[in-house]
């Protein structure tokens, strides 16, 4: 179940910002990909709140700063659901 | 997800490969799959590289917003590829709406947009009526909302006086709990009557201009829920007032009217018999086996019959294509109580053990509709996927899982939606019945004339009024067949045109002895210097061969000459379905004038030549002399 969420985080990633899967790894950021502006951060969260059925808060939202975070984020979310 | 990830890199295969339908067929796919905001920036990204290689029908759209609607367009132009429509999207700054709507040298309007949505929020526009309701007097109540409807109405104006493209309005939509609870239903000056107040003035004033549509924009929100549409925590931070999930649902409702507006509709639907019309398989379960009625398990199909029903009174035609035994299938259609369509219901049958593709191309053939007009209803993936492949230009409309869902499938599906509804809408199904008749007593005739002849058909040619006004705009836009130059007009562009001194609009309409085949046929003049242009031409399918279109041609031509012009002048603009009128003007004795890469243009001289209308045409004419 983890790592297919984590999978999944970075299929949803590689669509929203326009790079190869390859390309994806826990430490790519704003900073190594070029279309990861404000914009696409928005449409990056609400993907995986749509993919995994969740609601992140303004909080949680700023907090992603790479894909990492962002899986742990998910997963940790996804725990807490299922109580 | 695997089969996810695999499609995907299928699709850049195939792309690579320069195979443009599959891969469209292959991301329309995974858009059945998973639909959603992710895989709609890989969808977009990849039709881009698609769109000059399919027959994608282009339209262009603006946003006029109070909100965040960014994570929308990637949303609604995904969607669009898959039902065909190359969506170019201009998204107005945030809430400078009426400043862009006021002012003639806006960004708005130098976008030239086909159509423009004004999506604005109840608590943007009027925030007292969304909460500050308790502290508002009867009378600043009213006020509150003849502000509104003044604003809108002046937005209105001023847009129509700009510009030619459609407008659809969001109403405003009620707070999920009235700011006085339930004492608010109680009163006839409460909150949600005095926003339904709004919402009313709005459908009027769409009424009064022309090509204004309302989104019911409440009902919307109804549809999926009220208490989870919303997240408020992003309306704050980011302006996005809509719950992730939500957003495609938005992005549908859009599309919804982008459809019917950019003409990509279906004109027919065929629809299969087992487990579709009817659950279980007639061979095996016999005539009073199969579940149809109204009780469990038969009522979802019942209820899909029904909805198939409410697009027949659309104007839609019904056409059944299924694999069964013809006198099976006719006495199940005829006799079963449980049926709410009957075989007078289908414009077209085909049932037999034959190819489906091979079945809808004959289906498309005998209504005199271009495949790509046709929807295809069939609960068998097989068959889809055969279909899809074959015919790539058929709307296939998904059905799987829970029966009962069939009948969502069919009445949220953007392919049968209308915003007008004409007289001819209403009785087109009876046309096509009086045109089989037509067509069987064809051929005991000696000649074409005699035939001709027997048809006692009478034309009428008139200018265009209020009565006709949507139906020649309706024309313009779906007519592709006997269409000279296939130009696409909204009805504020045909009043425009109607209202210069130099233009003339007119309508054919066509009678016989069978019955009114209604207003068939359009024609569109300019007159400079010593000649008359033709603009448009273009006559419905329903009556091409039968000689009305040289009626027609022959008003235009002699009225050119009694005005003292020279020659009348046309283009044929070739496309891919305009073949049947391709030899038009070269029949009635026009000669090629020009011949470029985008057709050729044709000229009579008129003190040479005269056109007659056919004598086997009783022709009436009723134009307005314009002063």
């Amino acid at each position: 179940m983890t790592t297919q969420s984590y999978e999944r985080v970075r299929i949803i990633a590689s669509d929203v910002f326009g790079v190869s899967l390859e390309e994806i790894s826990d430490e790519s950021s704003p900073e190594s990909i070029e279309r990861w502006d404000s914009t696409q951060h928005l449409t990056f969260v609400l993907a995986l709140e749509e993919a995994f059925q969740l609601q992140l808060t303004p909080e949680e939202t700023e907090s992603i700063r790479n894909i990492g975070e962002a899986a742990k984020l998910v997963q940790k979310k996804l725990q807490v659901a299922r109580g | 997800m695997g089969s996810g990830l695999q499609l995907r890199s299928e699709i850049d295969h195939l792309i690579e490969s320069g195979d443009a339908a599959g891969a469209s067929r292959r991301l329309s796919e995974l858009w059945q799959q998973e639909p959603g905001s992710a895989l709609a920036s890989f969808l977009t990204s990849r039709y881009e590289k698609l769109r000059s290689g399919l027959p994608f029908t282009s339209h262009r759209l603006a946003l006029l917003r109070s909100f965040t609607v960014e994570p929308l367009v990637t949303l609604l132009r995904a969607a669009g590829f898959v039902a065909g429509l190359d969506l170019t999207v201009h998204v107005g700054d945030f809430n400078a709406y009426p400043q862009e709507i006021l002012d003639s040298t806006s960004a708005l309007y130098a976008f030239r947009p086909d159509t423009v949505i004004l999506a604005v929020q109840t608590r943007d526009l009027t925030p007292e009526l969304w909460n500050g309701y308790a502290d508002l007097s009867h009378e600043s109540v009213r006020a509150s909302v003849e502000r509104a409807l003044n604003s809108f109405e002046s937005w209105m104006k001023a847009f129509r006086q700009y510009s030619p493209a459609n407008l659809i309005v969001h109403t405003l939509e009620s707070p999920p709990i009235p700011n006085l609870g339930i004492l608010d239903a109680q009163s006839d000056s409460g909150q949600s009557a005095a926003l339904r107040q709004i919402n009313e003035g709005l459908r009027s004033r769409c009424r009064e201009f022309r090509g204004m549509y309302l989104l019911d924009y409440s009902s919307l929100i109804a549809r999926y829920g009220y208490s989870h549409w919303h997240d408020e925590k992003k309306w704050l931070t980011a302006r996005m007032p809509i719950s992730a999930g939500h957003l495609i649902h938005v992005a549908h409702e859009w599309l919804r009217f982008l459809m019917p507006l950019s003409g990509r509709v279906a004109k027919a639907v065929v629809v299969d018999l087992d487990n579709t019309l009817w659950g279980g398989v007639l061979g095996e379960d016999g005539m009073h086996g199969i579940q149809l009625g109204q009780e469990y398990p038969g009522a979802a199909y019942q209820a899909l019959q029904r909805a198939l029903f409410d697009l027949h009174r659309k104007g839609i035609l019904l056409a059944v294509c299924s694999k069964n035994n013809l006198d099976d299938a006719l006495e199940a259609l005829q006799k079963h109580s449980g049926m709410l369509l009957r075989q007078e219901h289908f414009a077209a049958m085909r049932i037999n053990w034959g190819d489906k593709v091979q079945n809808l191309r004959e289906i498309a053939a005998e209504l005199n509709i271009g495949i790509d007009a046709l929807a295809f209803l069939d609960d068998n993936p097989v068959e889809r996927d055969q279909v899809r492949a074959a015919l790539p230009e058929v709307m296939v409309i998904e059905l799987s899982g829970d029966p009962n869902a069939y009948v969502d499938r069919v009445r949220e599906s953007p392919f049968f939606e209308r915003l007008t509804l004409s007289e001819e809408d209403r009785q087109r199904a009876a046309f096509y019945a009086a045109e089989r008749k037509r067509s069987s007593a064809g051929q005991g005739f000696a000649s074409k004339e005699d035939f001709f002849r027997s048809l006692e058909q009478e034309a009428e040619i008139a200018s265009v009024g209020p009565a006709t006004l949507a139906r020649i705009s309706q024309l313009t836009q779906k007519t592709n067949q006997f269409n000279l130059t296939t130009r696409r007009y909204s009805e504020q562009q045909i009043s425009e045109m109607a209202s210069l001194s130099d233009c003339d609009v007119v309508s054919l309409r066509v009678r016989d002895r069978h019955g009114d085949n209604g207003l068939v046929g359009v024609g569109i003049t300019r007159d400079s210097g010593d000649s008359r242009e033709i603009d448009t031409f273009l006559l419905s399918c329903r009556v091409i061969g039968r000689t009305v279109e040289t009626a027609l041609l022959s008003h235009l031509a002699e009225t050119a000459r009694a005005k003292g012009l020279k020659f009348l002048r046309g283009w044929f603009l070739p496309t891919k379905k305009n073949a049947p009128a391709k030899n038009f003007y070269a029949e009635h004795g026009f000669s090629m004038e020009r011949n470029n890469d985008e057709g050729s243009q044709w000229v009579l001289d008129l003190q040479q030549n005269h056109i007659e209308c056919p004598a086997w045409i009783k022709l009436h004419v009723r134009i307005e002399e314009k002063i």
